[in-house]
């Protein structure tokens, strides 16, 4: 018998027999499902948490000061020298005069400040940066590199008046910290979940393979090699995860789309429905390469206890 | 021939050399049992329940390896056969049980057609052999019929179908009568015998007195692990 042939009749008895063991496909397949809706919805809440939670981080930034008498092209040197590092995500550079005109529109209603400043000869303000980290965690070595005495801002000290780092330190370490602690916690709880729902499918798949284990052991003594008693078994719990996973994505249109306000208002984020759509793709291949492996794997293994004979 | 002669004859197609298997210390399911299976013989292994005859089957499928002995197969030893070279062999021993053990989700036509699946039949022997064995038991017009619509004695039939299709070398049947009814067992019976005389092995279990003392055939009779008679045209005696 070819490989080819052989393959054929396992699939085609994989098939048949997920067609006809109803109730147990029926069982199967609404576990299975149950558990991709749980891992999926996991997903996305992790995924809309960590929009939240950038958006935070992107709140928060660090101002490094320059004295008025800093030229400008020393400023410049000093952001070109931190746009390529790969902890800083963006430097804003507000020159003298823009620092200036800001001021002066943030207080045209304080007549005193008005006054006094059109008193002055001289801009008082000095040219600033807003620095933005790509992490909470990276400022820190950010003010380090600034006040150190590399090469490229040798000098900088003497230009830099004052950097707010050590103001903002205390909200920006308690923030790392609870961006770290939400990470790892919902982390955490994706894999104890994901392990719960893991031996759930394996034992409902091993029950339902149970009820077959006398015709197993039949097929062994009928001469059956053990790919020709496995295979159906395994290409049914393939079955039950490719439906599963089809079955757990038309679930989350609706119910992405009924929590769509809420979410969006909740995490800040676009919402579970732009997410669904936009993550289409991502979904699905995770949904089926998940379905696929929990059905195939657990048959896999269940088959393997009742073929010692 | 007396139980010494049959004992001492290794040449036939099946020997039980000086057989025992012991689960437990205290629990022996069969003692020293030698005998030979000539090709093409009728064999009735009887014994009342417990007396090691379904043991003995077991260790000749190669479900089980013996605690002492060899149970040799054309030669062989059967326990000492890797998973291919036990699969081959299976492949020449039919097997029909007392409980029918049919595929409940496969046809009448696709249990039979799995036994010649396994054995790397093509397609076009299947479409041919398949009907044919069925009418052979005379279960032609249940062909698409699944178990559970047959009644004990054609579930019996079937079995007897799937185990001949692929024309073995030995036919196992083990309590094959136990759940049918007179007419039933008296219609296996004579199907197995008609298997036997187009040259087929077979091996009947059983404690069905009646049935082995119309048989007329070779008689093993165990009690309580040990073989106590071989009797050439025996009858069951205990």
């Amino acid at each position: 018998m070819s490989f080819f042939q052989k393959t054929q009749r396992v699939v085609r008895a994989g098939f048949t027999s997920f067609w006809r063991n109803k109730f147990v496909t029926a069982a199967a397949i609404l576990i299975l499902t149950v558990t991709l809706f749980v891992m999926g919805s996991l997903l996305f809440l992790g995924s809309m948490l960590d929009t939240s939670l950038e958006q935070i981080e992107s709140k928060v930034d660090v101002n490094v000061y320059f004295t008025t008498a800093a030229p400008e092209s020393e400023i410049l040197t000093i952001k070109s020298a931190l746009e390529a590092r790969s902890d800083v995500a963006a430097v804003e550079y507000i020159s003298q005069e823009q620092a200036l005109s800001n001021f002066r529109s943030q207080n045209r209603a304080d007549d005193l400040i008005v006054q006094a400043l059109e008193e002055l000869e001289e801009n008082p303000l000095g040219a600033h940066f807003n620095v933005q980290a790509n992490d909470a965690e990276n400022y820190e070595a950010i003010v380090s590199y600034l006040e150190s005495d590399a090469p490229v801002v040798a000098g900088s000290q003497d230009i830099i008046e004052n950097i707010n780092y050590q103001q903002n330190k205390q909200a920006i370490d308690r923030l790392t910290n609870i961006i770290n602690s939400i990470d790892t916690f919902s982390f955490l709880i994706m894999i104890v979940f994901a392990v719960i729902a893991a031996m759930i499918v394996f034992n409902t798949i091993r029950l339902a393979i149970f009820a077959s284990r006398d015709e197993i052991s039949v097929m062994e003594l009928m001469g059956a090699s053990r790919g020709y008693v496995r295979g159906p078994f395994v290409i049914e719990g393939i079955m039950y995860g490719i439906v599963s996973a089809l079955l757990t994505l038309l679930l989350f249109y609706p119910i992405s789309l009924w929590g769509a306000e809420f979410t969006k208002n909740f995490f800040g984020s676009a919402g579970s429905f732009n997410y669904f759509v936009n993550n289409f793709g991502e979904l699905f291949v995770i949904l089926m390469v998940t379905g696929i492996a929990l059905g195939g794997i657990s048959s896999y293994i269940a088959v393997r206890k009742y073929l010692d004979i | 021939m007396t139980t010494d002669e049959n004992s001492h004859n290794n040449e036939g197609l099946i020997h039980f050399d000086n057989v025992s298997k012991i689960y437990l210390e205290d629990a022996v399911a069969v003692k020293d049992v030698t005998f030979t299976i000539n090709p093409a013989e009728f064999i009735s292994l009887v014994g009342h329940s417990g007396a090691g005859k379904t043991t003995l089957l077991k260790l000749l499928l190669a479900e089980e390896a013996p605690s002492s002995g060899n149970v040799l197969f054309e030669s062989t030893p059967v326990h000492t056969l890797d998973g291919h070279e036990r699969t081959k062999l299976r492949r020449r021993i039919g097997m029909v049980f007392q409980d029918f053990r049919l595929l409940s989700h496969k046809t009448a036509y696709e249990n039979i057609a799995f036994a010649m699946e396994v054995s790397g039949r093509g397609d076009s022997e299947i479409e041919a052999d398949v009907p044919y064995v069925l009418d052979l038991v005379g279960m032609l017009d249940k062909m698409w019929h699944f178990p559970a619509e047959l009644s004990g004695g054609e579930k019996q039939r079937l079995a007897i179908a799937r185990a001949i299709v692929n024309q073995p070398d030995v036919v196992i049947a083990d309590e094959p009568t136990g759940n049918l009814d007179p007419v039933n067992t008296f219609d296996v019976i004579q199907i197995l015998k008609k298997i036997n005389s187009l040259g087929t092995t077979v091996i009947l279990s059983t404690h069905n007195k009646g049935v082995v003392d119309i048989l007329e055939d070779r008689v093993v009779t165990l009690e309580d692990g040990r073989l106590i008679r071989d009797d050439d045209k025996g009858s069951y005696i205990l």
